[in-house]
């Protein structure tokens, strides 16, 4: 860390998670901007691992990130290839359509 | 001090492209301010000194998965105005969620500390000798080799969910059928002719001679036996 401190980073990190879970709630029946939202949830944790791993000198949450970043890119990849088969088998993305397996 | 504006230069235009994001009416400017959320992300992973994971975040998110997303929202034809009914009525209940969310961490931010010891329990300290990518990689490949193995073995399941999910098959699509290709004798693909001494082929009915009907068109026998 140079000259920025480690809670600048925690509350830039904290607000970015609030405003992905506030996305969810806001387009509650859009899936593709749920997977954005999830999308900038992980950036806020990967915000805040990399912080504090600039502030203790431990790379180990640099490593971890990087995990992060694969599973999130894991994740787009089959949520986006879900909507896609969702969308050709129903003609809609509406989550609220989304009940095929309640039985 | 330089950096610090710089820090907060990045992490207004951050939060800003978020909120654009998630309150955007047209999806494709959702996906292109994630985009710049995720540069502005990477300028702050530059200035804490992540510089191996900055220009990572940019090739994966930028160069991927944002597009990944653009792609999708481009592809389907969806009547997204529908979609955005009853935002205010969701609008109320996100910004309770939100609040009490912000709440706890505020608290959590103006009462947590780091543990004494903490110089001595670090998992892999930071090298000084070394840049930010070569320090990654003596550790990543050996102290967290499991780690890291699993991690290819994670893209390689979504890769193949993937594709098992969109793969469609298509009734004009020429592709092997390996039971018909394993069903194969020898005596309907080869012809074995006995041919006299100084006739040639011509006088037994030459090489490419109509055989006997066939449902498989392409399997003429055209190589011959001198």
């Amino acid at each position: 860390m140079t000259s920025v401190s480690l809670n600048h980073y925690l509350v830039v990190s904290g607000i970015l998670l609030v405003i992905g879970v506030f996305g969810i709630f806001l387009n509650r029946k859009n899936v593709i901007i749920i997977l954005m939202s999830i999308e900038l949830i992980l950036l806020a944790v990967n915000l805040n691992l990399v912080a504090f791993s600039a502030a203790l000198n431990d790379l180990t949450g640099q490593v971890m990130a990087m995990f992060v970043l694969t599973v999130a890119a894991a994740e787009a990849a089959i949520g986006l290839a879900i909507v896609l088969v969702y969308f050709r088998n129903r003609g809609s993305i509406q989550v609220e359509d989304v009940n095929l397996m309640k039985g | 001090m330089i950096v610090d504006f710089f820090f907060y230069l990045f992490a207004a235009v951050l939060l800003i492209s978020a909120t654009l994001v998630v309150s955007s009416r047209n999806p494709v400017h959702s996906v292109l301010f994630l985009i710049l959320a995720f540069f502005n992300a990477a300028a702050l992973f530059l200035i804490a000194g992540a510089e191996f994971l900055a220009m990572i975040l940019v090739v994966v998110y930028v160069g991927a998965v944002a597009v990944l997303f653009l792609f999708v929202v481009m592809m389907l034809d969806i009547d997204f105005e529908q979609l955005r009914g009853g935002l205010q009525r969701y609008a109320g209940v996100g910004a309770a969620v939100g609040a009490a969310l912000l709440v706890e961490f505020a608290v959590a931010l103006g009462g947590w500390k780091l543990a004494p010891n903490v110089e001595q329990i670090l998992g892999s300290p930071t090298p000084s000798d070394v840049s930010n990518t070569q320090a990654l990689g003596r550790i990543l490949y050996t102290d967290y080799l499991f780690l890291f193995q699993a991690a290819g073995l994670v893209l390689l399941v979504a890769m193949i969910g993937a594709i098992v999910l969109t793969l469609r098959d298509r009734k004009t699509s020429r592709h092997q059928n390996i039971g018909m290709q394993n069903a194969r004798t020898v005596a309907e693909t080869l012809e074995v002719l006995t041919i006299s001494l100084g006739a040639g082929t011509t006088a037994s009915g030459g090489f490419l001679r109509p055989k006997q009907p066939e449902p498989e068109p392409e399997e003429e026998p055209v190589h011959g036996h001198h």
